[in-house]
């Protein structure tokens, strides 16, 4: 039995001795480089654009600048295509573009034999403006009559309302504790490890092959073959390893580029490797929310109604669109569903980077404004805030308030009572109840979450596994869920040795997928992988070992009923210890024998998944502050969560830690920092972007509530995500809870801390 | 990768001068950390190196004949940090060190370069500066000797002429023996960071009294400073809980910050203000006496 083990990851060994190829381990001989000018200003025209003095460089291949490039708009979310023509991704894309939208636009493209002359071509390419009008918040660009950022869009992208239960409005009015505030959260990037980057290349003449680090190659090739207008199954995208993605990679970035140049360069290979500088402001971003929220409580702690209004800034390009807006809200219900919700969001463009899928998309920005609001009613009523959640969180038994359906699996209760022991919430709050007056004062923070197992019923769900039984009795395994250093494939050799009953080192998982022989799945994102992948893998391990049996009945005569397959060999079901032959032995004579037998065994399958679970976790937090340096030290965190049944504990706990990590960072340190005037990013690099590092991290708690959720084929939920969600929160309501200073707008830097201690009269 | 375009390689500090006095558009490289972010920024200016890595009489640290600290400033800071002579004599300095970059940047960057990069920021200035360090300067046609406090001319601006090298950072006798210090660096994370405000206080204690105080701030000013003024309200004082406050009040006239996007001026002051009660705080602490104050 493989799931639930600390198994060694897949591929550990190729990533810590360093063999794993990723995409920039893929050289060709005669490789071009390429790479864009981007433009020095937020928002125009371009009037003018020299390329004379960049394209005489030796070396220098190509330029070529947005009046070269095809004009079909298309559009780059990673979504799966949808078959309903009002539910498509906005398409506002061109490869190249004359109309600059954010500091870093792209005017025009270079391509070199080596990059230190792409670096120079690049500067040699003189570029004029008509400056536009900038709009970098969101309700600027809302502004009636402001300058239209994409013709005709009103600058809108999206707009959506849901609301649960009777009347919002009269619970509000009627509620004896009511919370009005406006929370507000900052640009955060990425910062995944490895930049973008792309390589594409012709094999014949209609072929386009492109190797790129993504976490959607299925649908990497759709948009591409979009983008160019060309057939989808005449391009070929293949994903090698990756050094993470967090959603910037749920986005098709450079991939269509790359396969525009190789057609035009005649096939030859060119690839696109972003800086770090670039991968800050000209992939993708974190939508800014601003949130007006109301609530209402009653004095014994019951909350009633919630009304959400949210302005979600896009940047410069739709992207993922209003997805991320809508589904913030929608994951959140399922939180507290006995009081009444309204959600109403609308999603816009502005004169910043584009922002797209990033961990957790969109639930962090509005479940900050709901925990602080939650907060609030808590110390209104005079109520610990811990015993506020308790009265209100889901519990088994409860309905979403939208759909009626139940929630199947529900750990919330328990995961707050865990976290409440685990940091002994009780005994610190008892020894802060005298005071604090001193310039370091401490305090407490707690914060829940919910959240989804994917995208169901939004998106299509569907899920692709193929497994062949080797000639040794060992198994491959091909999917089409992408590894992006989540642990993917190890948790789908777990669920394959699991179902098959193989040892764990017998299953092969392919951990390349590649377009032309990868069974379809749309990838990594939604942290829906796991719980998608499951049901797939399971009846493929299903399919595979009734074909195992029925090839065992035929060796032996014994009817396959009364057989099992467990630690490699056939056995009997009733007496297990009694092994009827090595799965190695059978394999062979399946594949060999002349006259008779099956084969080679294989289990191919594609499922669509229509369900969808909840899960669900909390962030407890103490905090220290030291008021005069105006600064947050995290004293002790831990998170909790339910996200059913754990399928490797050492890479669960690796999951919470880095999301939780991530979450610091949004929380204390992280803010792309744009000109309010000029639409100009200050801080595209790491230096001046405070990502913060290992020794800023403090050491992080976890812990787990395991339910079993039904839906899943091993009760699993999902994971990768969720951990960013709470610490926020938390860390706010700690920091509230220290110095009576309420900040409700994100990240709590020094600089921030400031203006609220002064204002406050602290310092 | 890295545009440059002419690379010569120096052993002694002869042939380095020989090299740049013949082509004075040649820049000294040491350990690189600060001139490869300029290349790799696109600056002009730097393609053109001088390697004085392994300039053997550039690197180590001595104490010489009249007990001054010599430190060769092609030392890199992990080395620095780790001398018995620096560990005895100057902690401070040791301490201020290691809150540069990271384990891979002390490895390679050096004392000398942090210096002669010239910004406001470099965690050695203001350690160097309460001992009154001087640079010693030499080109081809001979050498002079500077206070550090004389070194510096601007934002990223020295008074190094072209064709001259740094070629030893002293620390007089007179200077670290019997003055304790401590350095503060103020930044947006603990590792990894430029400083936002960088301060070294040096002490001496004369019984219940504060002897002598020399306060020094990096980002304070266009350049790193020494604050008179904070200074001479110290000097002679009690050690009760006003002088703490005293100096915190009379540095505001020391320093002049800047406004910038990096931090505003009024939260720059309030962090030099605050910075400077504890510098002081420890570095009495650290000569062995105690200062009441309710700050960590």
């Amino acid at each position: 039995m493989a799931i639930g083990k600390n198994v060694p990851r897949v591929d550990a060994v190729a990533k810590v001795t360093g063999r794993a190829r990723y995409t920039d381990d893929y050289h060709m001989p005669g490789m071009l480089h390429a790479g864009y000018v981007r433009s020095t200003i937020a928002h125009g025209r371009v009037t003018r654009i020299d390329t004379a003095q960049a394209a005489a460089l030796p070396g220098v291949e190509a330029v070529y600048t947005f009046e070269d490039v095809p004009q079909t708009l298309f559009a780059t979310a990673g979504h799966p295509y949808s078959l309903d023509p009002a539910h498509m991704d906005v398409a506002d894309r061109l490869l190249l573009t004359g109309h600059v939208r954010y500091h870093g636009d792209e005017v025009a493209v270079v391509v070199a034999r080596d990059r230190l002359t792409l670096q120079a071509a690049i500067a040699k390419v003189a570029v004029e403006y008509e400056p536009y009008p900038v709009m970098v918040e969101g309700a600027a660009a809302l502004a009636e009559g402001a300058f239209e950022i994409h013709a005709g869009s009103r600058n809108r992208i999206g707009e959506s309302r849901y609301q649960t239960g009777q009347d919002v409005d009269a619970a509000l009015a009627a509620a004896p504790i009511r919370i009005e505030s406006h929370y507000r959260s900052r640009i955060v990037q990425h910062c995944h490890i490895e930049n973008h980057i792309a390589l594409a290349y012709m094999d014949d003449l209609d072929q386009i092959t492109i190797i790129s680090s993504t976490q959607i190659p299925h649908i990497a090739r759709r948009i591409v073959g979009e983008a160019l207008g060309l057939p989808w199954g005449q391009i070929r995208v293949i994903k090698p390893y990756i050094g993470g993605g967090f959603g910037a990679k749920q986005d098709v970035v450079l991939e269509p580029m790359v396969a525009w140049l190789t057609r035009r360069l005649d096939g030859r290979p060119v690839q696109i490797d972003l800086s770090r500088e670039e991968c800050m402001i000209g992939t993708r971003i974190r939508h800014p929310f601003d949130i007006a929220l109301r609530a209402g409580a009653d004095e014994e702690g019951r909350l009633l109604a919630m009304d959400l209004d949210v302005i979600s800034n896009s940047g410069a390009y739709a992207s993922h669109g209003h997805s991320v807006a809508a589904a913030g809200g929608a994951k959140m219900r399922s939180l507290y569903p006995n009081a009444q919700v309204r959600y109403h969001a609308q999603t816009v463009y502005a004169n910043i980077p584009a922002a797209g899928a990033m961990r957790a998309y969109g639930s962090p920005q509005v479940l900050f404004a709901v925990e602080c609001a939650v907060e609030e009613a808590a110390r209104r009523c005079g109520m610990d805030p811990l015993a506020f959640r308790l009265k209100n969180v889901v519990r088994p038994g409860d309905k979403d308030g939208l759909t009626g359906k139940p929630f199947l699996s529900c750990g919330l209760v328990e995961c707050l009572e865990k976290g409440r022991a685990l940091i002994g919430w009780d005994e610190k709050r008892a020894a802060l109840a005298g005071g604090q007056d001193g310039p370091i004062r401490r305090g407490l923070g707690v914060a829940c979450f919910s959240y989804a197992s994917g995208t169901f019923p939004v998106c299509l769900e569907i899920a692709g596994a193929r497994i062949i039984l080797n000639q040794d009795g060992s198994v491959h395994v091909q999917v089409g869920a992408t590894e992006i250093g989540q642990g993917s494939d190890t948790v789908v050799a777990q669920m394959a040795a699991e179902t098959l009953g193989i040892p764990y080192e017998k299953v092969h998982v392919v951990s390349t997928q590649d377009t032309d022989v990868a069974p379809f799945d749309t990838g990594a994102y939604a942290s829906r992988q796991a719980y998608v992948v499951s049901n797939a893998v399971k009846r493929a391990a299903e399919e595979l070992k009734e074909k195992i049996l029925a090839q065992a009945q035929y060796m032996t005569g014994i009817d396959s009923a009364a057989l099992d397959l467990q630690g490699g060999a056939v056995v009997y079901v009733e007496a297990p210890e009694r092994r009827v032959m090595l799965l190695g032995d059978l394999a062979l004579a399946s594949y060999y024998d002349k006259e008779h037998g099956g084969g080679q065994l294989t289990a191919d399958v594609s499922l669509k998944t229509r369900t969808n679970a909840p899960t669900f976790g909390c962030t407890f937090v103490e905090v220290e502050v030291d008021i005069p340096l105006c600064r947050i030290t995290i004293r002790e965190i831990c998170n909790v969560h339910d996200s059913g049944r754990i399928l490797h504990p050492i890479m669960a706990a690796g999951q919470v830690q880095g999301g939780a990590a991530m979450g610091i960072g949004a929380a204390l340190y992280e803010e792309l920092l744009v000109d309010a005037e000029s639409g100009w990013i200050y801080n595209n690099n790491l230096l001046d972007y405070k990502f913060p590092t290992p020794v800023d991290i403090p050491e992080i708690g976890w812990a787990f509530v395991e339910t079993t959720e039904p839906t899943s084929g091993y009760g699993n939920k999902s994971l990768g995500e969720p951990p960013i969600i709470s610490p926020p929160a938390a860390i706010r309501n700690a920091l509230w809870d220290a110095t009576g200073v309420k900040i409700d707008t994100l990240p709590l830097t020094p600089h921030r801390l400031f203006r609220h201690f002064k204002k406050a009269g602290l310092i | 990768m890295f545009p440059i375009s002419d690379y010569k390689k120096a052993t002694t500090i002869e042939e380095a001068l020989a090299l740049m006095a013949e082509d004075p558009g040649l820049r000294p490289i040491a350990g690189g950390t600060d001139i490869l972010i300029k290349l790799h920024k696109g600056k002009p200016g730097y393609d053109r190196l001088v390697d004085i890595h392994d300039v053997a009489a550039l690197s180590g640290i001595r104490l010489n004949d009249s007990g001054d600290i010599v430190i060769g400033p092609g030392t890199v800071f992990n080395q620095v940090i780790a001398n018995e002579l620096i560990q005895t004599h100057l902690p401070v300095l040791a301490t201020a060190l290691a809150t540069i970059g990271g384990p891979q940047v002390r490895n390679m960057g050096t004392i000398g370069g942090n210096l002669c990069n010239g910004v406001p920021s470099a965690d050695s200035a203001p350690a160097l500066l309460v001992f009154n360090a001087t640079v010693t300067l030499r080109s081809h046609t001979g050498v002079r000797q500077l206070l550090v406090a004389d070194f510096f001319k601007g934002p990223g601006e020295v008074d190094l002429a072209p064709g001259e090298l740094l070629t030893a950072i002293t620390i007089p006798a007179a200077d670290h023996r019997d003055h304790f210090g401590h350095y503060i660096k103020y930044a947006m994370r603990d590792a990894m960071d430029i400083a936002t405000i960088g301060c070294a206080a040096a002490v001496a204690i004369e019984g219940d009294r504060l002897g002598d105080l020399r306060l020094a701030f990096g980002v304070a000013a266009p350049v790193p400073i020494r604050c008179p003024a904070a200074e001479a309200a110290a000097k002679g004082r009690p050690l009760d809980g006003e002088l703490a406050e005293r100096v915190a009040a009379a540095v505001l006239s020391d320093v002049r910050p800047r406004d910038s996007w990096r931090a505003a001026k009024d939260f720059r002051l309030q962090i030099i203000g605050e910075l400077a009660r504890r510098a002081l705080r420890h570095a009495v602490m650290n000569a062995g006496g105690r200062l009441p104050c309710d700050r960590p």
